[in-house]
């Protein structure tokens, strides 16, 4: 596993591409939320709502995005999570996960982090601020 | 109208870091490593157990704002944010309110938007908060109008 210290600012986690958003993913995580706004699973309910068809959980993309941290899970812990919701996600949409770190201090990590959709355009973009159970030695 | 909610808080609600709901929730988000549900691998650790994904707090019951009758449908999740002390333990019990932070009204693209800020709180059995979620909450002018009839 590499370590994260290693990381100099500017350097990415590597990518993680999700599978084709499908119905049954945002149904699993309804179900696992306990987030049942129908916008998300039923058609009917989101074509009312004024949308072209049902839309991923915000919350859905940002739960898949933190994952690109989770390899690390015994080197700190993402002590700060923030994002904005810039675009919807639709059925087949295929997402990608970036991380980029941007800032590293004695005891933390900060990424600028996003998901992109095939289009290239970020649906949500935000910052993570990872906390090293173990402090950088400065040589 | 929604600025009278702002400083209004929820009651304390007792919730539990459920094992089941935790591997359930990091299925769902496509996270099924062991530090989430593997026994062995939480015993490993440094924790000693389990921990929960950092949106996990998502499920948790903050109970009701008393008044805040928010619609069930056409609000948009504009911004969220978590804070955390440390990672949430699986078996641990959390207690959970929210409070309105802010409220403001702004022209944007999408016309007169109102921006209702709530944050979450968890705090452990000793009163210390363990983590924080604030949820960016924009209502539309006729989400608005609808609220009011």
């Amino acid at each position: 596993m590499t370590k994260l210290v290693a990381l100099q600012v500017g350097d990415s986690l590597e990518e993680i591409r999700l599978r084709p958003v499908s119905r049954l993913d945002l149904i699993k995580y309804a179900g696992a939320s306990g987030d049942y706004n129908p916008i998300h699973t039923i058609d009917e309910e989101a074509k009312k709502a004024g949308l072209p068809g049902i839309i991923a959980h915000g919350m859905w993309t940002m739960g898949n995005l933190a994952k690109l941290f989770t390899p690390y899970v015994e080197q700190g812990f993402i002590q700060d999570y923030s994002v904005r919701f810039k675009g919807m996600v639709f059925l087949g949409d295929v997402i990608t996960l970036h991380a980029t770190l941007t800032e590293k201090t004695d005891n933390q990590l900060r990424f600028r982090v996003s998901a992109t959709n095939q289009n290239g355009n970020e649906v949500i973009q935000g910052e993570v601020v990872f906390s090293l159970y173990e402090k950088i030695s400065i040589p | 109208m929604l600025a009278s909610y702002v400083g209004k808080c929820s009651k304390k609600v007792k919730n539990v870091v459920e094992r089941g709901a935790v591997k359930k929730f990091a299925e769902a988000i496509g996270d099924l490593h062991p530090i989430y549900w593997e026994e062995e691998a939480g015993k490993n650790s440094r924790y000693q157990t389990n921990i929960a994904p950092p949106t996990f707090p998502r499920v948790f019951d903050y109970g009701v704002i008393e008044g805040l009758n928010l619609p069930a449908k056409g609000l948009i999740h504009g911004e969220q944010s978590f804070h955390y002390d440390r990672p949430l333990l699986v078996g641990e019990e959390l207690f959970c309110y929210a409070k309105v932070e802010s409220y403001d009204e702004k022209q944007s693209s999408m016309g007169n938007i109102g921006r209702l800020v709530i944050t979450s709180y968890g705090e452990d059995v000793l009163g210390n908060i363990i983590f924080t979620s604030t949820a960016t909450i924009i209502l539309t002018e006729a989400v608005r109008k609808a609220m009011m009839v």
